[in-house]
């Protein structure tokens, strides 16, 4: 009989308190696999926040959205015209994002959850899509008149922006840099100690990171939460409980929506630039290989596999024949050559093949992800799996 | 004074008149059996209660309020709680889970976004849970995941969650199905118990005439979608149309 028990907050607490330590010394932690450079960093807090919210939807409720890149997108555009608008302040310009892209998941969401399964999934998808075309061609921009998107090029930052608070916001500082800035701190400006490089836009990544999973962790341990649990395991029974489940299912994606959103407006922070790629479908595939790879339905495990499909992405992606001679070298002379041809096809622009090869594995061996396959190892070094079978065998007594 | 009231209710199929005109009066605090061979129209009529099926026409009353039209968590809302054939469990949940969830949907209303509190936190719904299942008989089972009790067990969680509600008529679809003698027993005992303090109505749906007959304050015959009999249990036992419609015309002859 599988018993299962849930943490106590104490515990969570605990773990929380890990997890700020984990995530504000990434900059000296990641220095020894060569991860530690402040662009990455971002990327990897960035989508650990994107893919925590769409485990909201996806882990909790079970419905797999194969569009969440278009509120990445949204959230970008929104950014950048916050940027354009009032100034290069962060804080207005994620405030609108998630209001913008919360917005849009409300449409989106309230339409697709007409249906279920994997007509969901395409219809989510043929937004997405929809959404790419609208900003890829600018349809809505040349319909009004104005240039809302910029087309094919991005939509940036120009000197000529009005930038309303800039002046208000940043006094006496100089912002014709066109740099993020949060109240004249310049986020591009990275401190260097001991060769250690503490970036202030990570930091702010970061931050906003922490409070984003202590969200996520009251929802997931939350009344509201288990109801989660229940549509994912038996909508049927729950409507026949008495509980609407529509609602409850369409403020599960406006929520991890609304993280989409904030995701994409931190991604503008290092380049104040919005492309209509970042909405394309295979971004909102990425996602879910990050939930799916580092566990769906647990806490940490999307930051995990954001972690590890964005770090392999920079390292395999950029290996050629010289650097897997390197990392072979242990191997004969004679069969080497060979060894290393059959890998290069792994490397580089066929980074894909690994992904998809550890995708397969996962899948197969570990559906629990890399979470589940952590939480094995535990039990066999603890022993709680003893633990376990002691209570089993009490309620077996008991019966 | 009747809890559930329903007035001519006729349901058609295609071709097949599923249900024929069905009326049908249960009494407030009473045990209802519905009883009638196989394809007589039993669970369509209880499909009918809870909102599952609409009939063609006719009108189903409970407590003066139409039970036609809304949504089954409306109907569920408004005190209607029902134990299905195959049980309907969440699965993926401990036994105490699946209890709480019911609790919650009884204290919050059919939505409610309440996202900051835990659930290990909320003392007084676990402990009303756990009132419930000590009075079922599953507490220490209470950290067990539900997909791994046995089918009786799992029948008697569904039961747990529907009790948690406090329901003022609960519809239970042959909750002695495929079980063996002395589980059937139990499960009699367990329906004379639950509920009884509280007043609880049971429309029970069943095949079993010791089952029937052991528990039924009342008994309406369903035979081809028409209620042929209604009446108190040592009548039905004498009607010869209750033993045709079972046996046949030549038995009775």
């Amino acid at each position: 009989m599988k018993i299962l028990t849930h943490p106590t907050s104490s515990v969570d607490s605990t773990m929380m308190f890990i997890f700020v330590a984990a995530v504000l010394t990434m900059p000296i932690w990641l220095t020894p696999i060569g991860a530690a450079y402040p662009d990455l960093m971002q990327r990897f807090v960035i989508f650990g926040l994107f893919a925590t919210g769409f485990n909201i939807l996806f882990g909790l409720t079970g419905y797999l959205s194969f569009g969440h890149a278009a509120f990445l997108g949204i959230g970008s555009y929104t950014a950048v015209w916050s940027f354009k608008l009032l100034g290069m302040n962060p804080i207005p310009a994620a405030i609108f994002a998630v209001t913008v892209s919360g917005v849009f998941a409300l449409v989106i969401g309230y339409i697709s959850l007409r249906r279920s399964g994997i007509y969901f999934s395409i219809l989510t998808l043929a937004f997405a899509q929809m959404c790419y075309a609208i900003a890829y061609s600018d349809l809505i921009g040349k319909f009004l008149g104005i240039n809302l998107t910029n087309g094919e090029t991005g939509l940036r930052v120009l000197a000529d922006d009005p930038r309303m608070l800039d002046g208000v916001l940043t006094s006496g500082i100089d912002t014709s840099a066109l740099t993020v800035n949060l109240f004249g701190l310049d986020l591009t400006h990275t401190w260097v100690w001991n060769g250690f490089q503490f970036n202030a836009g990570f930091y702010f990544c970061a931050f906003v990171l922490i409070i984003a999973s202590y969200i996520a962790m009251r929802i997931f341990r939350s009344p509201f939460g288990l109801m989660l649990k229940a549509v994912k395991t038996n909508q049927n029974r729950l409507n026949y409980t008495g509980v609407n489940t529509k609602p409850y299912t369409l403020a599960a994606f406006v929520i991890s929506g609304m993280y989409a959103g904030l995701a994409g407006a931190l991604l503008c922070i290092t380049d104040p630039l919005a492309g209509a790629e970042r909405m394309q479908w295979t971004a909102s595939g990425e996602v879910v290989l990050m939930v799916i790879l580092g566990g769906m339905g647990t806490l940490m495990g999307p930051m995990l596999g954001a972690g590890i499909i964005k770090f392999s992405e920079q390292k395999f992606s950029t290996w050629g024949k010289p650097e897997l001679h390197e990392f072979l070298a242990f191997i004969p002379d004679g069969i080497r050559d060979t060894v290393v041809s059959v890998a290069s096809l792994f490397v580089g622009s066929g980074w894909h093949l690994t992904l998809g090869l550890v995708f397969m594995l996962i899948v197969i061996f570990l559906p629990g992800g890399i979470v589940e396959g952590g939480r094995r190892i535990l039990m066999i070094v603890t022993g709680s799996n003893r633990r376990n079978r002691q209570i089993q065998a009490a309620a077996q007594a008991a019966e | 004074m009747a809890i559930l009231q329903v007035r001519n209710v006729n349901k058609r199929f295609g071709g097949l008149q599923a249900l024929d005109d069905v009326n049908l009066s249960v009494e407030q605090g009473t045990i209802h059996a519905i009883i009638g061979p196989n394809g007589a129209g039993k669970s369509t009529l209880l499909n009918c209660f809870v909102g599952r099926l609409t009939p063609d026409t006719g009108s189903v009353m409970f407590n003066g309020k139409s039970l036609l039209e809304i949504s089954p968590h409306e109907i569920n809302q408004a005190g209607v709680s029902r134990v299905f054939q195959t049980p309907e469990i969440f699965t993926d949940l401990t036994i105490l889970e699946n209890v709480m969830i019911p609790t919650f949907a009884h204290r919050d209303g059919s939505f409610k976004v309440n996202w900051w509190p835990r659930v290990d936190k909320e003392a007084q719904t676990r402990d009303h849970a756990m009132s419930v299942l000590d009075e079922i008989g599953l507490a220490d089972k209470k950290d067990i995941v539900a997909s791994a009790l046995s089918r009786g067990d799992k029948r008697r969680l569904e039961m747990a969650m529907c009790l948690a509600q406090d329901p003022k008529l609960l519809l239970l679809d042959e909750p002695t199905a495929g079980m063996s003698r002395a589980d059937t027993n139990a499960t009699i005992d367990l329906l004379k118990r639950i509920g009884k303090s509280r007043g609880i109505t049971k429309v029970i749906i069943e095949h079993d005439m010791h089952v029937v007959f052991s528990l039924a304050d009342k008994i309406a015959v369903l035979a081809q979608g028409a209620v042929i009999a209604e009446d108190l249990p040592e009548n039905i036992k004498t009607d010869p149309r209750v033993k045709e419609a079972y046996l046949g015309e030549e038995a009775v002859a």
